[in-house]
């Protein structure tokens, strides 16, 4: 579980662990924004980013398979398969390409929260 | 130290980057461009038309100069210069002084001098401003020329057939297409090539005016003959941006281009001219290979070192409308100086010719179109002087297999550059290796080699085999970082070892988490060799995205529906049946190249409603996603045609509900012709099958798509049973034994011994392993079950189709549409 809470972090409910496949990833509703949150059981980790592809600024990357490269927890587009570190954001496939943002997630029994407007996204997504 | 370059181009950035890389203490880097963006890759401007965004064009993301300490002002052009002063001006009235001044201006376009160029509709190729007036433009041009059939020219006429505008002329002046690099012989090949794909072509033509009354309407000959167009683009050569450099006072040539000397400093010591715009030995060199190393030299220059240029062979390889054209060394030196081979074969469109010493020892150069497979080794033998030991003539045949290749790779002397873009050498390459890297990717990353134009990928592939091979050490194909086996290993140990899930798979002989690559490999062996439904299990997320969702995502992120259409025979009511269904959930319809209907923009919550309502209509998972089997193309056959041998359709019919769904490294694809007119095209297909008058022939491993390739006759005259049976165990021998993503012809390419050994294995049972392959078919067949059934009709699996888990009932909200002809169609890449 991703344990940075900084003060400003504001926490939403999600949805419940059981609306998660196992090693793969939803898409949730956050006021107009849509984030895609991946349950990476293997590893028994939960991870959040931005939902938004942003090569093709397609909503898919909660559809995306996920996987590690060297240990590093990442996310891989169906479009053309960049890769996005769940950890930082950082595209691993292509130094060209931005970075995604990327949220805490933090869970209360069998229940996901997701953190907003805390110090972890690093957003380096042009308007 | 204060340097301040002059142009953001490629060659300017490329200056930039490996400055930064060396990295001087004190260093300030100050860099005008003139363009609104940063340095693209010009090299690959036409595939702007080909889907690629000017993201992806961009050889840094903005942030990479601040990033670094670089300054970039864009669009600002320097104005003005004062040597004495030592300080540049630019539009804005920013002044910066320098003691380093770099001019990578680059060229423009030469526009000759003749009447009408300043219409609405005159275009040049240059930069991608231009190539977006050319994209408005196009949507209301109906014909196209372009001026000059040099290699840009070329491209210039396929991005206006991508841009939609099927008439286009290309005119050139000289008798021959691409007059600087290659002869009469080769441009009748490629002219030939390109007509077959709709170009028009005027050799000969000398154009004199462009015509119109402010738009122009066509353009005017010499010989007083017109040709009408409302597109026109000027390809004719381009012209060296000096202008600011002239009027500072630096000498320049007297047709264009900054005078450096072999340190590439102009005529003042403190300013450096690198790439198109500088002038070396009267020479400008057009291509970015040269314009790099020249920016190497000038770093070494500016830093204390004495690297000096030495010229620059101008070989290029590239593919125009999809055909290979190659050109290297001198590719036609005098004719009383050199002996010369030529190999031509008219129908496959393929010219190599080569020239060698008169006494046939080394070779000089040489041009290869349609296929220029040899066009590596070729220049190597060149560029290094390499003695031709073998006969002459396999030098043009070129290397017939891997094998030979890469031998010929060992045979390099260790200086031979084999990255020209980036100039690492063999040497450097094999030194890589032996440190560790042991990847393409781990040499790329660390060598450079292949980053730019990718063209010697290949080579550095082979160099790392052989210097792994010559280590000893056992080269395997391996999957990836979480698995030390290949593919057809991967495959015998699930097997063996009865392993069910892909979890399971990783725990026992994998390692790590894997992913993208490992997991759809395991997923697709899983399903061949189990038959299981492919989201059970807990598999579905180890499934690449179109089998999760056992449809095609498509550009919006919407899905496309294709219900199987056996044999593509369907009856009224079911055409009706998938009208109505298409109407009801407004979906863009089209008939496939491979006789299915296609149904575009399917939200992903819709799917299992769409799926529904298709099945009871009779309809079934068309694998139209996945690597399976595709599609059987049937022609008329027996039933109605009047040259039909036998019902061609009742048996793509048989076929293709036999192999429906089976999982493959790839997507299989089938045909059926009831005679040889061959109306269903089946020798371009994985198997095909061609009534004869005693039975059916089977072709195997044909290709369409983009390197098609015809299918090799397997069998011939074959009863019914039996040609199913040679399917069953082709197919079979297929999947257990080609590398994932591998097609069949390339699978059969790589095969040592070929269709004879297939042929073995297949109909004379070679192996003793016939039955085996049978029996495994027999059993995937017999547990097929149709997919999208299966989740209809499985709550806990249809509850995985909705977009928002937390508000399911909703659709994505991004997802927009724009009107096509009556219909829907996805909203362009931004
Ligand atoms: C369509 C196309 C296809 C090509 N294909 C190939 C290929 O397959 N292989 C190959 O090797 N080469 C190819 N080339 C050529 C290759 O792109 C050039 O050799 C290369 O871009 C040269 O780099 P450069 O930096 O010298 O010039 P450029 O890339 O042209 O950059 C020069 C830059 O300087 C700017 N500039 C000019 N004056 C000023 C000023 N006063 N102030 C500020 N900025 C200024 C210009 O606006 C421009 O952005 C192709 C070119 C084109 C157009
Ligand atoms: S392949 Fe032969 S049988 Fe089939 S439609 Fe064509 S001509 Fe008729
Ligand atoms: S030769 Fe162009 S990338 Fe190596």
């Amino acid at each position: 579980m991703s344990p940075i809470t900084k003060e400003k972090t504001n926490w939403f409910f999600a949805c419940k662990v059981e609306d998660v496949p196992a090693n793969g990833g939803v898409c949730i509703k956050y006021k107009d924004e849509q984030i895609a949150l991946f349950h990476f059981a293997r590893r028994g980790e939960w991870f959040a980013s931005q939902n938004l592809c942003p090569h093709r600024r397609q909503m898919a990357l909660s559809r995306g398979m996920i996987g590690a490269q060297q240990g590093e927890p990442k996310v891989a587009c169906p479009f053309h398969k960049k890769t996005f570190s769940l950890a930082d954001g950082r595209c691993l496939s292509d130094e060209h390409e931005c970075a995604i943002k990327v949220y805490p997630v933090k869970l209360e029994e069998d229940r996901i929260y997701i953190g907003v407007g805390g110090g972890k996204e690093t957003s380096a997504v042009p308007a | 130290m204060k340097i301040v370059v002059i142009g953001n181009g490629m060659v300017g950035f490329k200056f930039c980057r490996k400055l930064v890389e060396r990295k001087v203490p004190g260093l300030e880097l100050i860099v005008f461009g003139e363009e609104r963006l940063p340095a693209y890759d010009r090299v690959h401007l036409s595939s702007y038309f080909d889907g690629k965004s000017t993201a992806d064009l961009l050889l840094a993301p903005k942030n990479w100069y601040a990033d670094n300490g670089v300054r970039l002002h864009l669009g600002d052009p320097v104005h003005h210069i004062s040597p004495g002063l030592q300080t540049v001006t630019a539009k804005s009235g920013i002044t910066e002084s320098y003691d380093i001044l770099v001019f990578a201006t680059g060229s423009s376009a030469f526009v000759p001098p003749m009447p009408g160029t300043d219409q609405k509709g005159v275009f040049v190729y240059r930069t991608l401003d231009d190539l977006d007036h050319m994209k408005t433009a196009a949507r209301k041009a109906r014909r196209a020329a372009v001026i000059g059939g040099g290699l840009l020219g070329l491209e210039a006429a396929k991005s206006c057939m991508d841009l939609g505008i099927a008439d286009t002329t290309i005119v050139e002046y000289a008798p021959r297409l691409m007059p600087r690099q290659i002869d009469q012989n080769g441009s009748a090949i490629l002219q030939k090539q390109l007509e077959t794909l709709g170009l028009k072509i005027r050799t000969n033509a000398y154009t004199t005016s462009i015509l119109g009354d402010g738009t122009a309407t066509g353009i005017g000959f010499e010989d007083g003959s017109t040709i009408p167009a409302d597109m026109i683009v000027i390809s004719a050569g381009i012209r060296p941006r000096d202008e600011l450099a002239a009027s500072a006072g630096l000498e320049t040539g007297s047709r264009g281009g900054i005078v450096v000397n072999d340190r590439m400093q102009t005529t003042h010591a403190n300013i450096y001219a690198i790439g198109e715009c500088a002038l070396y030995q009267h020479i400008i060199y057009g291509l970015v290979a040269p314009g790099y190393e020249m920016a190497d030299i000038a770093i070494d220059n500016i830093l204390g070192g004495n690297r000096t240029f030495g010229g620059f062979d101008m070989s290029t390889k590239l593919k125009l409308v999809g055909v290979d054209v190659a050109s290297f060394g001198d590719p036609f030196p005098p004719p009383d100086s050199c002996r010369v081979i030529v190999f031509e074969d008219q129908v496959a469109g393929v010219y190599k010719r080569i020239n060698m010493t008169d006494d046939g020892q080394y070779l000089l150069g040489g041009i290869l179109i349609g296929d220029a497979s040899a066009y590596n080794m070729l220049l190597q033998k060149v560029k290094n002087k390499m003695k031709i030991t073998g006969k002459p003539e396999d030098e043009l045949l070129g290397a017939r297999s891997t094998g030979e290749a890469a031998a010929g790779v060992l045979g390099l002397p260790p200086d031979a550059m084999i990255c020209s873009c980036e100039s690492v050498s063999k040497a450097a390459i094999c030194q890589a290796v032996e440190d560790g890297h042991e990847t393409f990717n781990a040499v790329k990353k660390c060598t450079g080699a292949s980053t730019s134009c990718g063209g010697c990928a290949p080579m550095v592939k082979d160099l790392i085999t052989y210097t792994l091979k010559s280590q000893g050490k056992y080269v395997r194909n391996v999957l990836c970082e979480h698995f030390g086996y290949s593919r057809q290993e991967l495959y015998d140990l699930i097997k063996i070892r009865s392993l069910h899930s892909y979890d399971e798979v990783l725990d026992n002989i994998g390692h790590g988490d894997g992913c993208e690559v490992c997991k759809p490999a395991v997923s697709s062996i899983l399903a061949s060799l189990w038959g299981d439904m492919i989201l059970a299990k807990g598999n579905d997320t180890a499934q690449d995205s179109n089998d999760r969702y056992l449809a095609n995502i498509q550009k919006g992120g919407t899905y496309s529906v294709v219900p199987r259409i056996p044999g593509g025979e369907i009856t009224p009511q079911k055409l009706m049946a998938i009208g109505r269904i298409a109407e009801k959930y407004n979906l863009y319809t089209k008939i496939t190249g491979g006789q299915r209907i296609d149904m575009f923009g399917a939200h992903v919550g819709d799917l299992p409603l769409i799926w529904e309502e298709l099945i009871a209509e009779g309809f079934e998972s068309g694998h139209a996603y996945g690597k399976a089997l595709r599609t059987v193309k049937s022609c008329v056959g027996s039933t109605w045609c009047r040259f039909g041998l036998h019902d061609s359709v009742s048996y793509a019919i048989r076929v293709e509900e036999r192999y429906r769904g089976l999982r493959a490294p790839h997507k299989i694809k089938s045909a059926v012709s009831g005679c040889i007119r061959e109306c269903a095209e089946a020798q371009s297909k994985d198997f095909g099958i061609i009534a004869t008058e005693k039975g059916w022939n089977l072709y195997v491993c044909g290709n369409g798509g983009s390197k098609p390739q015809h299918a090799l006759l397997l069998a011939a005259d074959l009863d019914s049973e039996t040609c199913i049976r040679y399917i069953d165990r082709f197919l079979m021998f297929y999947i257990k034994t080609a590398d994932p993503l591998t097609r069949t012809a390339t699978w059969l390419n790589k095969m040592e011994g070929g269709i004879d050994y297939l042929r073995n294995v297949v109909v004379k049972d070679s192996l003793g392993i016939a039955g085996e392959l049978e029996r495994e078919m027999q059993a995937l067949v017999d547990s097929y079950k149709c997919e999208w059934r299966e989740v209809v009709e499985t709550p806990a699996l249809r509850k995985r189709f909705t977009h928002f888990v937390n508000a399911p009932e909703e659709k994505d909200p991004s997802v927009q549409f724009e009107q096509l002809r009556e219909q829907k169609k996805a909203v362009e890449w931004k």
